[in-house]
């Protein structure tokens, strides 16, 4: 390394009160570094007032997730090598949710989205019933386990370009976890989970660019999803009196 | 901002939009491989049901198809909302149904009785 590059040009969004700009820090650059790491950093040696949301550090907990560079990122588990420019680093709180202050966004509007998509499992059995059978090639449920893994990180949210344009679009997560659901032989509000998704700000308002997909730290693929939802919906119009 | 009752629309507009498609373009081939000329091409849409239907639903299915796309555009690139985007949207709508109808009725029946 030479000496330039032993450092890290950082640029931090920092906001408070509505009032943002960015702000430049020099950060020493090691080896096998995550962004999380640059930002600690940071605020462990520069600033302690900087602030920001991790919790588990090993990319499970989904609340570390920034624009890095301008693109939506895991922080945790995105090494610096890998998205640094130039040895530049622009990180910036998540797009398409408001600020609380510097890299903490408010996750209300987007988990609101969950409760709007009915994206909540209803039993259709209690504690006191047996189990229920899950054939796990059941056609189904090989459907709802490519949407699970899902660690609502809101990558897949900041990266939608329909969220940006649309405030009402549920988005991305929402609808993955409502088709999920909706291939649950257990759950028992699929009809009313079809009403949820098909209402102004629905799944059909989906233009399948697939920046979920291409963003989502899990390699999950939300536009699959939202199309089995615009199907399931669609087929809903042409059942209705059975 | 689509819902389930206009996603269907655009939908099933397009469905018949397709199958037009793709004999109107047959018809232009074959007229101009043919050489068919104004006159000959008039003498046979002229007091024809069938061409009425043909090019009617054409025009039916693109005007509902266009201004629900636009609306989708006007409502998330210019941020048109509420009764004037509802508005636009039909007035849209009834703008291509107009220009079209007027259109197919001209080399249909009106000058059939002439």
């Amino acid at each position: 390394m030479s000496g330039s590059d032993q450092f890290l040009d950082v640029s931090i969004w920092r906001e408070q009160d509505g009032d943002g700009h960015f702000q430049q820090f020099a950060v020493p650059r090691r080896d096998n570094q995550t962004i999380l790491d640059v930002v600690a950093w940071v605020q462990q040696q520069c600033d302690p007032t900087l602030s920001y949301r991790f919790a588990c550090r090993v990319g499970m907990c989904g609340s570390c997730a920034m624009m890095v560079n301008g693109a939506p990122r895991w922080t945790c588990r995105t090494h610096v090598q890998k998205v640094a420019e130039d040895n530049h680093l622009q990180i910036a709180p998540l797009r398409n949710l408001p600020v609380i202050k510097d890299l903490a966004v408010d996750m209300d509007p987007f988990f609101d989205k969950w409760v709007a998509a009915d994206a909540v499992f209803e039993p259709s059995q209690t504690r006191h019933d047996p189990m229920a059978p899950i054939d796990p090639q059941d056609p189904m449920r090989v459907a709802a386990s490519e949407a699970i893994e899902c660690i609502n990180c809101a990558v897949c949210y900041a990266a939608c370009d329909v969220v940006a344009a649309n405030p009402d679009y549920l988005g991305p997560a929402a609808l993955n976890r409502s088709w999920s659901l909706l291939n649950d032989s257990r759950d028992a509000g699929q009809a009313e989970r079809l009403k949820a998704v098909s209402a102004e700000g629905g799944c059909h308002n989906c233009h399948a660019q697939q920046s979920c997909a291409r963003y989502c730290p899990n390699e999950l693929n939300p536009t699959v999803s939202i199309s089995g939802l615009k199907r399931a919906t669609a087929k809903s119009v042409f059942s209705w009196g059975k | 901002m689509l819902t389930l009752r206009l996603y269907m629309a655009q939908r099933l507009t397009a469905l018949i939009m397709a199958p037009l498609t793709i004999g109107h373009l047959a018809v232009m081939i074959y007229a101009v491989q043919g050489g068919l000329s104004v006159a000959e091409i008039l003498a046979r849409t002229q007091g024809s049901l069938a061409w009425f239907l043909f090019y009617g639903s054409f025009v039916l299915a693109v005007s509902v198809h266009a201004a629900i796309g636009i609306r989708v555009i006007l409502y998330e690139w210019l941020g048109v909302k509420g009764v004037m985007l509802a508005g636009l949207s039909w007035s849209l709508c009834a703008l291509l149904l107009g220009l079209g109808g007027r259109a197919v009725w001209a080399v249909t029946f009106a000058g059939a009785g002439a």
